[in-house]
């Protein structure tokens, strides 16, 4: 009779086991994007920040994502009050200035946050190779189902979102996934709005890490 | 007995007749004060709508916001959220709906950007309605479990007193 109670305990408890096991290997912060695989979200933004070099573009042109069709584009969501912004700062300037000539252009994102205190930020941490935008009341932010900073966003030469890194990228990862995009062939329309391909491979690079988020009530 | 009964008739009919009375003279009185008054109210009444429709279109919001999850502070919804990307999100389901959109499109919208995380209640389907089903199973099988518990405390010292009875004590109990 005693091996019956236990069966039918086992039965109860060891799914219930396995479900919390499961759960513990998972950061409950972690929200799985559905983005990688769709279109990017267009966007029409101010640039506050110019860069320098061949991605300088000229404070207060509005940058759209149209502008880019057939390229592979870095949007980097980032603050002033992000410490974990800090980084990544230098890694992402570096890649940015050595895939330029391979027609991969970064934007940086301000986001939660005001273009005079990125200004400020950008001249502290030594200036920034690519231009930021700014995003009033966090919209393409939310376009993009953000969450936190810092958060990367890689679009493919077909116009879709291939991969998203949630928190600090290293120069690594960061030239990892942009050999992986540069291989992929391109559009298969040579222009004329977004082009439509199939969803790119499967995304490389280390999983998501840290994320800072901004503070409840700021 | 009866002329009692007539009485408390006659008292009833009395007493419907005055209650009678009192309510068609207050519809006269509404029905005279709306008349004079109604040229005065017009632009107010104008006035309400426009602000009835804000409240509409704020109650929307309110509704919607409290049905998705913060993704700062995860517990709450942007409703109840104090961070301010709850807050814009919330601006978002403000302008959607302002646009026209129905609130199974905003929710969608969300969807669309965040996954169904986002949703504070899981729609019931596909794997999601495990989260509806087991916590029934779970009632269904605790109960079946405290019923056999039950008729098992309740049946054993009834079979443990008749055990303890003689045979002889019980043909007496069903002697005539």
């Amino acid at each position: 009779m005693n091996w019956k109670r236990a069966a039918s305990a086992s039965i109860v408890a060891v799914p219930i086991i396995l479900l919390l096991g499961y759960g513990m290997t998972r950061d409950p912060k972690e929200i799985p994007s559905p983005l990688p695989g769709r279109e990017a979200p267009a966007f029409s933004l101010a640039v506050f920040a110019e860069g320098v070099g061949a991605q300088r573009r000229a404070v207060g042109d509005t940058v759209r994502l149209a502008e880019h069709a057939g390229e592979v584009v870095v949007l980097n969501f980032w603050a002033s009050w992000c410490l974990a912004c800090r980084d990544e700062h230098s890694a992402l300037s570096a890649v940015s200035e050595a895939y330029a000539p391979k027609g991969v252009q970064f934007y940086g994102m301000l986001y939660n946050d005001v273009p005079a205190n990125g200004t400020r930020w950008i001249s502290q941490m030594g200036g920034q190779s690519y231009p930021s935008l700014e995003d009033p009341r966090t919209r393409t932010a939310i376009d993009y189902g953000l969450y936190g900073v810092p958060e990367t966003f890689f679009v493919g030469r077909d116009g879709r979102v291939a991969y998203k890194h949630v928190g600090p990228i290293s120069a690594v990862v960061l030239a990892r996934k942009l050999d992986s995009l540069l291989a992929l062939p391109g559009p298969s329309r040579p222009s004329g709005g977004r082009p439509v391909g199939e969803p790119v491979g499967e995304p490389v690079g280390e999983p998501a890490r840290s994320v800072a988020v901004p503070r409840a009530g700021r | 007995m009866s002329r009692r009964t007539s009485q408390g008739a006659s008292t009833n009919r009395r007493h419907d007749f005055g209650t009678r009375q009192v309510r068609s003279l207050l519809v006269a009185v509404l029905v005279t004060a709306t008349a004079v008054s109604a040229p005065a109210s017009l632009p107010a009444q104008a006035g309400e709508v426009v602000t009835s429709r804000n409240v509409t279109l704020e109650e929307r919001t309110r509704d919607v916001a409290s049905q998705l999850r913060c993704p700062v502070c995860q517990g709450n919804s942007i409703q109840d959220s104090p961070s301010e990307l709850a807050q814009e999100m919330k601006g978002v389901v403000r302008d959607q709906l302002a646009a026209g959109k129905t609130p199974d499109e905003v929710r969608q919208y969300f969807v669309d950007k965040y996954g169904e995380w986002i949703l504070l209640e899981p729609k019931a389907s596909g794997f999601n309605l495990v989260v509806y089903l087991l916590p029934l199973v779970g009632v269904l099988v605790g109960g079946v479990i405290i019923w056999r518990s039950v008729k098992k405390w309740t049946a054993e010292p009834a079979v443990a007193e008749g055990a303890a009875v003689e045979p002889g004590a019980v043909d007496r109990g069903h002697a005539p």
